[in-house]
């Protein structure tokens, strides 16, 4: 990323009826970015969107926009537009009308208007949807309404709230993709909200995972992937193992009674620390050549592999593995040195614990008594 | 069962509808006789239009259901939006416990009550005719002003309420936003709050019969005054007038509404609000509920 | 949805700019609504001098018999309208879709109709010489006089409002759930049971309405007694509205006045709580 900073949020801070949404945003985003914040609801994601489109004023801290301060400005006066949660398209006017609203405000020439309708409808692929009423659409269409009407303003900055929360998962597969070309085709700046780590992973430039109103982490897809900064970001991206471990010396792991070599230094000797292993890093080996031993508890068919529980001294694993393994069978655990990531504790140390309680459902259960945590 | 209780609907529905289609049948009685139909005639219409008595009532209860109609269609949408962006729920709901009041209260004593008002701040500025075209203009707004509420607010509450912040994430200052999004988001309601004011205000005697003066009469109290003297068919044909007129008035109410709603959706409400005396304060909980839960 | 998002964001605009906006009604209010009512209870406790007196109040036991007649043929009409209009909601509900429309229309459109010209219509036909009395007579019955009668006030009492009985009934019927229904039937109810143990107690809101809809201009009417009851009913509207013709006796007209607002907000608290305690049961 070397573009110049575009939008800078410096030190944002911002509470309702006296409960803390943000603490301390800081955060440069770059021109060109497609950068997206992802967290769990109520982390403040929506929050720092709606301060940056300015449809809130920060209690405290900056927001910088090409080098100048517009706290002050309001939304109508920024070069920011925005696609809404539920996309906000006029009801009174139809598809052509919304999509021209921008314009006409500016006065634009009807045909320079005409002629540039055109183009948006063609980008976003609704050619001859001009005179349809906002009702009739489905609600991708809906969707896309809603990017021409914003984009055809030629923003800086286009912000999206959950923009594709509304769609079924096919639609969504197909705008996620969409939506990155036509990033890249407008060289706009597009900043992403969503509580859809996979959306996040595969459309973003720089993902901005956060939580509890603060920034966690910030990197590219893969970085947050691989290096997750705490047991919040390891959990929240993913499927992770996460297990109480020390660090007796550098390049040296010591978890599940049994010392690790691993890639990570730098630890002060003994230091308790969180280890990520992530669910198709563990090669599933004969018991005895296996690092860790362990009973088989549970197999689930997922299609392209079998994802199965594994039962290590009382510490439930998550494997991914493309062999069948039989239900109660007692396997080896292998892990190369790159497969082990090593974590500093955090306040998140202990909220994740293995999945011996794991099932579809319990997981949804505990993201709720999470959220209600934060709240 | 099924013919019993069809039955049951037909009879009750001649019962309502048989005095009405009567008096509407002897309107064109050829002599004044209420009892017996002696020939088919038009004499009473005719004497009714030979009255100037009778256009001036006319003529006065069209200017004032206008004018009431349009000042409480103002004042109540206006009061409509700032209730929609009130944050204080207690406020909130002052007010519109105090709004509802004339709903709440008998005819009769939001009648008398405003009577009062007027002869005592009359009697201080000393005036001749204590009750005039304005106690009575002030005394239809008044009790129009809840009912083009309850047609708007609702509008507003259904309205996205990301739609203003569209408006000014595309540009608008706070008053295009208004004027070219809220606005015509929440049309239907207006229109249908005015017609509906307008209806009231043709319809009302008790609150007419006491806030107005011996020189400005509107129809309902022509009416009352024409039957206080002998029964006469010229009633029967300004009473048939009248029903066609709010029979017009009703279809046209439809005919301008949201499309969304069906006739009957429609004229249940609006009946239904007529004299939704106990609901409105349910119906005002209700909106706080859904306040606190969005 | 996320938290902040949940806030509805409208509201976030500058608070002057809705207190702006609420600022005509609610002057409108305190002048016209408030104030008002301020002056019937300054009048019903001063003399015609603007003295404070309670000989208004006092000399309200004149007119006890009033009250009481009032409110008994109010409890009565309501007490029949909610006998006719129940099953009547009832059985329109029990319609097709279609035919629910129409009827419920036909059911309403009286409502708009001026109140004066369905009563004056309605003694036109009851009158001694009116359309009904001609028709027995040339059937060979003899006449009967029922203008100037109890149960002809009462009667058009029922006649007046029995759609804003019938109309908050079958609103709430014809919402109903029809499961709630199904399931009774399942549970072992017949036809009837399910009448008395299920729907009538889930409309209980629909009924309160109504009784309200129907008692409080009952209670207060007084062109209804006057043309119906031949002018040998006195109700307390008709009490109320004879004080007004002369200025001296405002001040007696405004002490029933406010007793009468005051019993019908007492009976509606009552009712209210009522309902809403029936409500959480049953629900």
């Amino acid at each position: 990323m070397n573009q110049e900073i575009l939008i800078q949020l410096k030190h944002i801070s911002k509470s309702f009826d006296g409960e803390t949404i943000l603490n301390g945003i800081d955060l440069d985003i770059h021109d060109k970015e497609f950068i997206t914040f992802l967290g769990p609801s109520g982390c403040g994601k929506t929050t720092t969107l709606r301060i940056i489109g300015g449809f809130e004023t920060p209690d405290e801290g900056d927001v910088i926009f090409d080098g100048k301060r517009i706290n002050d400005i309001p939304a109508y006066q920024r070069h920011i537009n925005t696609v809404f949660q539920k996309y906000a398209l006029f009801p009174h006017l139809n598809v052509f009308e919304n999509i021209a609203f921008g314009l006409r405000l500016k006065h634009t020439p009807e045909q320079e208007i005409v002629r540039q309708v055109k183009d948006m409808l063609a980008l976003v692929n609704l050619k001859g949807f001009e005179r349809r009423k906002i009702a009739t659409l489905s609600g991708g269409q809906q969707q896309r309404v809603a990017i021409a009407r914003a984009l055809i303003n030629r923003p800086k900055v286009l912000l999206l709230d959950e923009p594709l929360g509304a769609l079924d998962l096919k639609l969504r597969k197909d705008m996620q993709v969409e939506l990155k070309n036509m990033q890249k085709q407008t060289g706009i700046t597009f900043i992403y909200v969503t509580h859809d780590q996979e959306e996040a992973l595969s459309m973003s430039d720089t993902v901005v995972v956060m939580a509890d109103g603060c920034i966690q982490q910030i990197g590219t897809p893969t970085d947050i992937y691989n290096e997750p900064i705490n047991a919040f970001v390891a959990d929240f991206i993913g499927e992770s193992n996460i297990l109480d471990g020390t660090m007796p010396e550098d390049f040296r792991a010591s978890f599940a009674g049994h010392v690790f070599e691993c890639l990570d230094s730098g630890f002060a000797k003994g230091d308790a620390v969180d280890i990520v292993i992530r669910p198709e890093d563990v090669d599933v080996v004969a018991p005895e050549v296996g690092m860790l031993r362990g009973q088989v508890s549970g197999v689930t068919f997922k299609g392209d592999y079998y994802e199965i529980i594994v039962d290590v001294c009382g510490f439930k694993w998550m494997i991914e593995t493309s062999d069948y393994v039989a239900p109660d069978a007692t396997i080896g655990l292998h892990i190369e040195p790159d497969a082990i990531h090593v974590m500093k504790k955090s306040k998140y140390s202990n909220m994740f614990g293995d999945y011996s309680s794991f099932s579809e459902e319990f997981d949804e259960l505990s993201d709720a008594e999470a959220e209600e945590v934060e709240e | 069962m099924k013919i019993l209780s069809k039955s049951y609907i037909a009879l009750i529905l001649a019962v309502l509808y048989v005095p009405i289609l009567v008096l509407m049948l002897f309107s064109f009685n050829s002599t004044n006789n209420t009892g017996v139909f002696t020939g088919f005639s038009t004499y009473w219409y005719e004497e009714l239009f030979r009255s100037a008595e009778t256009f001036a009532a006319l003529k006065n209860t069209l200017i004032l259901a206008v004018s009431s109609a349009l000042i409480s269609t103002v004042i109540g949408t206006l009061a409509a939006l700032g209730l929609d962006r009130m944050r204080s729920k207690l406020l909130k709901g002052t007010i519109n416990s105090v709004t509802n009041v004339p709903m709440m209260n008998p005819d009769i004593v939001t009648g008398i009550s405003m009577m009062l008002l007027f002869v005592f701040v009359g009697t201080l500025l000393g005036s001749t005719e204590k009750l005039n075209f304005w106690t009575l203009l002030i005394a239809h707004i008044t009790f129009n002003i809840p009912y083009v509420m309850l047609n708007v607010s609702p509008k507003f509450r259904q309205m996205d309420k990301f739609l203003p912040e569209a408006a000014l994430d595309l540009g608008c200052t706070p008053a295009q936003s208004f004027f070219k999004v809220e606005l015509p988001c929440i049309m239907p309601g207006v229109v249908t709050g005015f017609i509906m004011a307008f209806t009231m205000s043709l319809d009302d005697f008790v609150i007419s019969y006491f806030c107005s003066g011996s020189d400005f009469q509107t129809l309902p109290i022509l009416i009352y005054s024409m039957t206080k003297k002998e029964v006469k068919p010229d009633i029967y044909a300004l009473s048939t007038l009248m029903i066609i007129a709010i029979l017009t008035l009703l279809i046209l109410t439809n005919l301008s509404g949201d499309k969304g709603e069906s006739l009957k959706d429609k004229l249940s409400d609006s009946a239904s609000r007529m004299r939704e005396r106990m609901q409105t304060r349910r119906a005002a909980r209700a909106s706080g509920k859904d306040g606190e839960s969005q | 949805m996320t938290r902040t998002s949940s806030k509805p964001p409208a509201r976030k605009r500058a608070p002057s700019f809705a207190t702006l906006a609420v600022a005509p009604h609610t002057v409108w209010m305190v002048l016209f609504i408030i104030a008002p009512l301020l002056f019937v209870a300054y009048y019903a406790f001063t003399d015609a001098n603007g003295t404070p007196t309670l000989s208004n109040i006092l000399a309200l036991g004149d007119h006890t018999e009033t009250f009481f007649l009032s409110v008994s043929m109010a409890v009565i009409a309501t007490f029949l309208c909610l006998v006719i209009g129940y099953p009547l909601a009832y059985f329109i509900a029990k319609l097709s879709p279609r035919a629910q429309k129409i009827v419920i229309l036909l059911v309403m459109l009286p409502m708009w109709m001026n109140l004066l010209i369905r009563t004056y219509s309605m003694m036109a036909i009851l009158d001694d010489g009116g359309f009904l009395n001609n028709f027995l007579m040339r059937l060979g019955f003899d006449p009967v006089h029922i203008v100037g009668t109890a149960p002809a006030v009462v009667f058009g009492m029922v006649y007046n409002f029995l759609p804003y009985m019938v109309l908050p009934i079958h609103s709430v019927i014809s919402k109903m759930d029809n499961r709630y229904i199904e399931a009774a039937g399942d549970l072992g109810c017949n036809g009837w049971q399910t009448l008395f143990r299920v729907v009538l107690p889930l409309s209980t809101s629909g009924i309160i309405s109504g009784i309200t809809m129907v008692f409080v201009p009952s209670i207060s009417t007084f062109y209804i007694s006057q043309k119906l009851g031949g002018g040998t009913f006195d109700l307390i509207g008709d009490t109320i509205e004879r004080q007004f013709q002369n200025p001296a006796t405002y001040n007696v007209g405004a002490a029933i006045s406010l007793v009468m607002m005051i019993l019908i907000l007492i009976s509606m608290a009552i009712m209210n709580r009522f309902s809403d305690d029936e409500g959480t049961v049953i629900v």
